[in-house]
């Protein structure tokens, strides 16, 4: 069994950080996994995407042209992704910023407003965490609970102060996926 | 020892110091810069050298230096920046001292662009300095690979007194996978006999690349390739997939080889009986094992990430016995797995002959309409 996912917003979104997280779980799951960003001359306001691969065997190829997952931070990344994704994939749309619904109807969707949640939870920078817990709500990427350890493990001391809020968007966005199905 | 979630410049810097590197000289280009930036940092912290050059001139230069006073030390580049270095690595390989080159490739000729490439294949394999000289070349497929490889690159410098090429793409560099590090190695006690390190009490050593009568030089020349001859007879490494029953086989070398063998897992699940060799070292060549490959399976496809550099070795191994296909994204484009399945069923079911460089010109064909269909 072999995942794709591609995380893919602008630049300062957290979208690489959200990829790594997902990776660092695998990890420590016990799957192989790669984190494979498109690094370009851009920065911040540029494109940022990574593609995450978790497996139970060794991993050939870190990339895909057909994911199986999409964390959609913005509207450009919807556009590229919907047409790409394999047959019965899953979009995560970060509908603050994404204003439009997934034309593609064998695509499973969900709708999450993550700008707007991790305002309430005081930062606006936690809006990849809101769309990480989506995720492992919507399908059984990994348990929230291994994501959640390896983000305390692996994320420096430094910045341990703000796990709780990491842990809390990570939650609510759970929650918000699990009161839609 | 338990594995880590490394960054793939990251990982190949901490392989290079826990290999005993004493002395890091560089300048920063993009796909290579974290190499050096990780140098940095750690570098000093052991008390070992790390120098920002003025130019990638200079670092190669100083590699040079440090590696006649019999210092373990190397250097992390990109393309432009190895062309930069030809000199001095003509005559590292001349002078006989052993250093160690990281060639994180990306896309070219000229400034090209900073997107992953396997387009320095000849410029390293075939040695891109003046001179009848002869790096190694080795080419990891995995993060874990490129810090076993690291180590092993001192080691075959070290033996050979060579000049070894870690050949990678800004794939690689960039990536981030589980990997396992070594323990920290202790650093020589003193310096190889032969390096220049105070003669105090003993003739002094004499290194260099300047042999003026040419009987001399005949003789380096002479000594250069039977040592050459060596490492071709002891130090050929390649993997193997699913070659048992093949009757397809595919010859790629580093990530594209990787990419590759995701295609290859498909492709068995859906009933192709095809398989893989990927070259390790791309110098010296595992010439012998595709030979003798070729001599059992229908037809061979050669996969690389630049218009078929490698694939001129594949032929000469090859000899004519079966028909060879080549398929190449170039210019920084990294060829997916589902692309490379394609080029496995097209491969399968092809049966007829192709004459000699009629390989590419089918190729530049598919590649053209892919092109033309908008399909990346």
């Amino acid at each position: 069994m072999e995942t794709n996912i591609i995380v893919s917003g602008f630049g300062g979104q957290g979208t690489l950080f959200a990829g790594q997280v997902l990776a660092y779980a695998a990890m420590d799951a016990g799957k192989h996994v790669t984190w494979i960003p498109s690094y370009g001359p851009e920065m911040r306001g540029g494109t940022a995407r990574c593609t995450v691969t978790i497996s139970d065997e060794s991993i050939g190829s870190p990339l895909t042209r057909n994911p199986a997952i999409v964390l959609a931070m913005n509207l450009p990344s919807l556009d590229m992704y919907e047409p790409m994704m394999v047959e019965g994939g899953l979009v995560i749309a970060n509908s603050s910023l994404i204003n439009r619904e997934i034309e593609r109807e064998d695509l499973r969707g969900f709708y999450i407003p993550a700008a707007e949640m991790a305002e309430d939870i005081g930062n606006p920078r936690l809006s990849n965490m809101v769309m990480v817990g989506a995720l492992l709500e919507a399908e059984e990427v990994l348990p929230l609970e291994v994501v959640k350890k390896a983000l305390e493990e692996h994320l420096p001391k430094r910045h341990h102060k703000t796990l709780p809020s990491n842990f809390k968007a990570m939650d609510d966005g759970a929650a918000f996926v699990r009161a839609l199905s | 020892m338990t594995k880590e979630l490394m960054k793939g410049n990251d990982a190949f810097a901490e392989a290079a110091v826990r290999a005993g590197v004493e002395g890091f000289f560089g300048y920063p280009i993009t796909p290579a810069s974290e190499f050096l930036e990780y140098m940095a940092k750690r570098m000093p912290e052991l008390g070992r050298a790390f120098l920002q050059a003025e130019s990638e001139i200079g670092a190669i230069h100083m590699v040079y230096g440090a590696a006649c006073a019999g210092v373990r030390s190397l250097t992390a580049t990109s393309g432009p920046g190895l062309s930069l270095m030809s000199e001095a690595l003509s005559y590292i390989a001349g002078t006989e001292v052993p250093a160690v080159v990281v060639n994180v490739m990306r896309g070219g000729p000229g400034l090209g662009n900073i997107a992953p490439s396997q387009s320095d294949y000849n410029q390293m394999v075939k040695g891109g300095g003046h001179g009848d000289y002869f790096p190694i070349v080795l080419a990891p497929a995995t993060v874990q690979e490129a810090i076993d490889y690291i180590t092993l690159a001192f080691d075959l410098a070290d033996k050979y007194r060579a000049l070894v090429f870690i050949a990678v793409d800004g794939n690689l560099g960039q990536m981030m996978e589980p990997a396992e590090l070594p323990p920290m190695r202790g650093l020589p006690e003193k310096p190889p006999e032969w390096s220049v390190y105070g003669a105090e009490g003993r003739d002094p050593n004499i290194l260099t690349s300047i042999y003026i009568d040419p009987p001399d030089e005949e003789v380096t020349n002479i000594r250069l390739l039977k040592r050459w001859m060596e490492i071709e007879k002891n130090e050929i490494l390649y993997k193997e997939y699913e070659l048992d029953d093949a009757e397809i086989a595919i010859i790629s070398f580093g990530v594209a080889g990787r990419i590759c063998s995701s295609a290859l897992r498909t492709a068995r699940e859906e009933g192709v009986k095809v398989g893989m060799i990927r070259p390790i070292t791309l110098a010296p060549f595992p010439t012998e094992a595709i030979r003798e490959l070729s001599k059992r399976v229908r037809r061979i496809l050669v996969v690389e990430m630049n218009t078929g550099q490698m694939l001129n070795d594949v032929k000469q191994a090859v000899g004519g016995n079966v028909p060879i296909e080549f398929y190449g994204r170039i210019g920084g484009i990294t060829p997916l797995p589902d692309e490379i399945l394609e080029e496995i069923h097209r491969v399968n079911q092809n049966t007829e002959d192709i004459a000699d460089g009629q390989e590419k010109v089918q190729w530049l064909e598919r590649l053209e309409a892919r092109i033309e269909r908008g399909d990346q």
